[in-house]
């Protein structure tokens, strides 16, 4: 069991409000990703749902119950915290077991769950060793395995993964997925990196200034982005943005001018969009390829990056910066001008506000 | 070995100009070999004085050693009879022991034949026959015969006591200070910085006054209880608490860990160190302490080493000989201290500045 | 602690848990109640019950007394007992004040406080000024290339440790006539000299074993203050030719002002608290000569006969003025002033 649904949630720091109403139904044994820039107020909204910071207004409910005013010891959750957290004067057993000695636990049980995590982690040899005495993965993995044998209804894992090098990162984030998996618990995992919510999650909240932002699975937010934000933050490199106002509208239909004077005519769906009106248009860089097609833009190569399986561009469009991600290896000079085709890309647009239009290319 | 010595007085000048000695060199030099004496010197001299006789402490000039006029006992004397090497009247140069002194003259015997008739000599014809010997009885006596014992427990009970105390109290301060929030801290700060300015000199009046209402006069508790609420030490375990994450606290919380357990099995291990530090500085303080238990300790029973060797050295006829060998006794806690602890405690002074 | 046979505790581990264990059984003793505790007042209420231990200690031990000194300083009489005291205003103060020249103790009606002030005044200069520029001097050259430096470091500090009776009386033992200074200045045909019982040398005296006794403690502060200063600066003064002189001058004394104004105001406040070390070894005398301000509350207070503690509060009152006074120059002065603590 490890339901937990959150109804309105607020949090202020005095005079600050840094969680704005935050609803959301987390169902048992998902892993959602709290995903968002730095002071988005993630890792407070993970902390309030842990019980480590007392929330302003508004309910937490996990399996059911109310648990406002339940401390963090008592809400059944484990946490991965951001720098480990381990007791650095214990050693890699007493710190798994000081959880379990504080609930009362037998002892023999206390020795099974301990081995049981250790082996299922593979830290079985370092048990007798310092945190201090390990290596930055192997911490990770200890921090985790005071997780497991706690047995919590749900696990909060605060950027677990952003203290390690990038390779590690992969490899654990791999691991990670394996064990949820395995264990089949909630899980809710807080990160600023798009990269590992998509990955991981199985739904992704994205936030922003302590409101949610889009709810959804990952290719829900890679595919059909509520608004600006959401579809610039998913997606690497992120996606491209240009200006554009609607020409001429039809029903169904319309033409925009870019700001290099040039016109594109696109599918408008059942939007109605207003003559005049200005809008954003939102293209992913790999989504655009070489050469001339029924839609296409016609830009200035400024800089050129080679990583071998594929080709990055820097262009510019009409004062606009344009990025296009090229599969394979090209070739290009600076100031040199290049035809780029819609045709295949997936077009989003966006209202003054930023909010998503729905139209359909 | 002239490599360590080039190494040991390497120089100015030999940097600058590879030899010759630049004036700084010697002004160094000077100042470190005079420091040197200047700080070893008197401690040194007050060791080598505690082990002379009442005798050898009363003579100018003084010897630098301990040395003792050799004795021996003579059949027919009752007393054992000092031993000098003598001229005799013949000329020889003999060893004779002194049956009583007329005037100038000394009265002596030969201590291998008893029997002959005593010599006459010139009292300037005679040199006492000495050797090196410690007279331990300076140390051993004052613990038999005065209180010194009870001066020694005393002090040890103080020093002990209020340095647990104060260890207790502090980190407990110390804790709620840095890990809290809540409303009154930074006026709890406040009052622990400005306790900073009261030293026990000004109010010392008063104090002796709350102290005698507690029915704490003449009681070692008077001299340990107000000593133990030291700002400073609540100061440096607060910043060193500082250093120690959140984090730490939060995931005990998730381990159910009560905060009184979030004090003492996390926070107070891993501020050790500090600990040490104010541990250290606490024996120390408290074992020299003299003032305070000067004041509340009147009884003579209860008096700490400090105060029983003020009170011993300030009688009319001061017995040099043991209070001699008492200050060394007094002091050598602190030089143990001081010989393995140093560059623990030279550090903590230079990181917070207190002493 | 758990330690399950499945690895063998080593033996520093063993050690520590028969030292841990009982203290860990009385602390899990107190975690019930401790827990009740908690649940009652919250995190918070915790707060305040860490903090509660130290501040009724504060409250009775410090703060208490600050209020009861100006109670006593506006009463007369012997009596300790508050209720047995009668109030008698600002007279205390008056009589402390009561003087025909302020320059002349001996015009005062309290001369002996009159001394006290002008003792104290001239120890904490002489004193506070040999001891900063000795200071200075052992720290530059502690901070030199020397080799073993940590060894020569313990040569000053040492005395630092000493308590002040031991320091007292090992002075005591070499001022006397047929004591250690004697003996060395025999040779060059000074007859044995009792140093203590000369007004002039027992103040001296007073001084230079004070010196000798702290001396080592501002040199540690001020070698730290010299070793702070970035290497490269003097190596940047080195590449420009500056001269020796001038890189003092201009480098090292500039920088090292925090650390010297820190350690110039803590000498003040230690040296007009001056007591301990000098009764030891003076008793205040010969005459008044080494009377100072302490030394004259303690015999106000507790000596004299009757006791004046009205009177003795009122003279702490004013010496308290004057630390106050010194101590916000420090704060004021000093960034680094808030744990520099002198009260022990």
């Amino acid at each position: 069991m490890g339901q937990i649904k959150l109804s309105n949630v607020k949090k202020s720091f005095g005079a600050i409000d840094v969680l704005h109403g935050i609803d959301l139904d987390i169902r048992d044994g998902e892993l959602v990703v709290f995903v968002g820039p730095s002071g988005c107020g993630k890792s407070t909204l993970l902390r309030a749902i842990a019980g480590l910071e007392k929330i302003t207004s508004g309910d937490i409910e996990i399996d059911g119950r109310n648990v406002n005013s339940v401390t963090a010891a008592d809400r059944g959750l484990a946490m991965v915290f951001q720098s480990y957290a381990l007791y650095p004067h214990m050693s890699v057993r007493q710190n798994l077991a000081f959880g379990l000695e504080n609930a009362r636990m037998p002892k023999a049980e206390i020795d099974k769950r301990i081995m049981e995590a250790a082996r299922m982690l593979e830290i079985e040899p370092y048990l007798k060793r310092r945190p201090g005495q390990l290596s930055g993965g192997q911490r990770q993995r200890v921090a985790i395995g005071r997780a497991i044998v706690r047995s919590p209804v749900g696990f909060l894992l605060d950027e677990p993964l952003s203290n390690l090098d990038a390779e590690l990162r992969v490899s654990t984030r791999a691991e990670l997925a394996a064990l949820h998996a395995r264990l089949k618990a909630t899980m809710i995992y807080v990160t600023h990196d798009q990269v590992e919510a998509m990955t991981l999650a199985d739904r992704i909240v994205v936030l922003r200034s302590g409101r949610i932002e889009q709810v959804g699975t990952p290719l829900e937010l890679y595919n059909t982005p509520g608004n600006r934000f959401v579809a610039g933050f998913i997606g690497a490199p992120h996606m491209n943005f240009l200006q554009a106002a609607v020409e001429n509208a039809r029903p169904g239909h319309a033409v925009l001018s870019l700001p290099d004077g040039s016109r594109l005519e696109v599918d408008a769906g059942r939007q109605v969009l207003q003559q005049g009106a200005a809008l954003t248009l939102g293209v992913r860089p790999q989504h655009l390829t070489l050469g001339k097609g029924n839609r296409s833009l016609r830009a200035t190569v400024r800089m050129i990056e080679a990583l071998g399986s594929e080709t990055v561009l820097h262009t510019e469009l009409g004062g606009q910066k344009l990025l296009v991600v090229l599969p394979g290896q090209h070739r290009f000079s600076p100031g040199s001008e290049i035809d780029l085709s819609l045709d295949a890309a997936p077009l989003h647009f966006f209202d003054e506000k930023g909010l998503r239009l729905e139209t359909s290319v | 070995m002239s490599r360590a010595a080039s190494f040991i007085f390497r120089r100015r000048g030999s940097q600058k100009h590879g030899r010759g000695w630049h004036w700084t060199d010697i002004v160094t030099w000077l100042w470190l070999i005079g420091g040197l004496i200047v700080m070893f010197g008197p401690a040194l001299w007050l060791i080598f004085s505690s082990f002379k006789t009442p005798a050898a402490l009363a003579e100018f000039p003084p010897s630098i050693l301990p040395y003792a006029s050799q004795q021996v006992t003579v059949a027919g004397h009752e007393q054992p009879l000092t031993l000098y090497d003598a001229k005799m009247p013949d000329g020889t140069t003999k060893r004779m022991a002194e049956i009583r002194r007329i005037g100038l003259f000394s009265q002596m015997i030969d201590p291998a034949d008893p029997g002959a008739p005593p010599v006459r000599i010139n009292i300037d014809d005679r040199q006492p026959v000495r050797k090196l010997s410690f007279a331990t009885e300076n140390y051993t006596e004052p613990f038999v015969h005065f209180d010194f014992f009870r001066y020694l427990w005393n002090s040890v009970f103080v020093t002990v006591m209020a340095t647990v105390i104060t260890l207790v109290v502090n980190s407990m301060a110390a804790f709620a200070l840095s890990k809290y929030e809540f409303r009154g801290r930074s006026f709890a700060m406040l009052i622990i910085l400005a306790t900073l300015m009261v030293p026990l000199s000004v109010i010392m009046v008063p104090l002796y006054s709350i102290i005698s209402s507690l029915g704490l006069f003449n009681n070692l508790w008077g001299v340990i209880l107000p000593t133990v609420a030291t700002p400073t030490g609540v100061f440096i375990l607060r910043q060193y608490m500082l250093t120690i994450p959140d984090e730490l606290l939060d995931a005990a919380r998730m381990d159910k860990a009560s905060e009184w357990q979030i004090y003492w099995r996390i926070v107070l291990p891993l501020t050790a160190p500090a600990l040490a530090v104010l541990a250290i500085f606490s024996v120390v303080w408290r074992w020299n302490d003299f003032l305070w238990p000067l004041i509340v300790l009147s009884r003579k029973e209860l008096y700490t080493l400090q105060v029983g060797l003020s009170i011993y050295s300030g009688e009319l006829n001061v017995q040099w000989h043991f209070i001699l060998a008492m200050t060394v006794v007094t002091m050598i806690p602190v030089v143990l201290v001081f010989i393995f602890l140093q560059r623990f405690i030279t550090t903590g002074i230079a990181g917070t500045g207190l002493k | 602690m758990t330690v399950s046979n499945a690895d063998k505790p080593t033996l520093p581990e063993r050690l520590g848990t028969i030292v841990k264990t009982p203290v860990g059984v009385v602390m899990g003793l107190i975690d019930a109640p401790m827990r009740a505790l908690q649940r009652l007042t919250g995190l918070s209420g915790m707060a305040l019950f860490f903090l509660a231990p130290n501040m009724l200690i504060f409250g009775i031990f410090v703060l208490l007394p600050l209020g009861i000194n100006v109670v006593y300083s506006v009463t007369g009489g012997s009596a300790l007992f508050l209720p047995e005291r009668t109030y008698v205003g600002g007279d205390q103060y008056a009589r402390l004040f009561d003087c025909g020249n302020y320059l002349d103790a001996l015009t005062c009606q309290e001369d002996a406080f009159w001394t006290a002030v002008g003792n104290t005044f001239w120890f904490v200069v002489l004193q506070v000024t040999f001891m900063i520029l000795a200071a200075l001097v052992t720290a530059l050259i502690l901070n030199r290339n020397l080799a073993a430096r940590s060894f020569w470091r313990a040569v000053f500090f040492f005395p630092v440790l000493l308590s002040p009776v031991v320091v007292g009386l090992i002075w005591r033992w070499i001022l006397q006539r047929q004591g250690l200074l004697n003996f060395i200045l025999y040779p060059f045909g000074m007859e044995p000299y009792n140093w203590l019982t000369d007004r002039d040398w027992s103040f001296m005296a007073a001084v230079g074993v004070s010196l000798w006794a702290h001396m080592g403690f501002y040199t540690l502060i001020l070698l730290a203050g010299l070793q702070a200063i970035p290497k490269d600066l003097y190596e940047a003064a080195a590449m420009d030719g500056t001269r020796p002189g001038r890189v003092f001058w201009r480098i090292t004394l500039p920088l090292l002002a925090p650390n010297l104004i820190v350690v110039i105001v803590l000498a003040l406040i230690r040296a007009v608290q001056v007591f301990d070390e000098v009764y030891i070894l003076t008793g205040g005398g010969p005459g008044t000569s080494t009377l100072f301000l302490t030394q004259y509350i303690y015999e106000t207070g507790f000596v004299s006969q009757p006791r004046n503690p009205g009177l003795a509060a009122a003279a702490s009152i004013l010496m308290g003025l004057v630390l106050v006074v010194l101590t916000l120059l420090q704060l004021g002065l000093g960034k680094r002033g808030e744990n520099k603590g002198k009260r022990r």
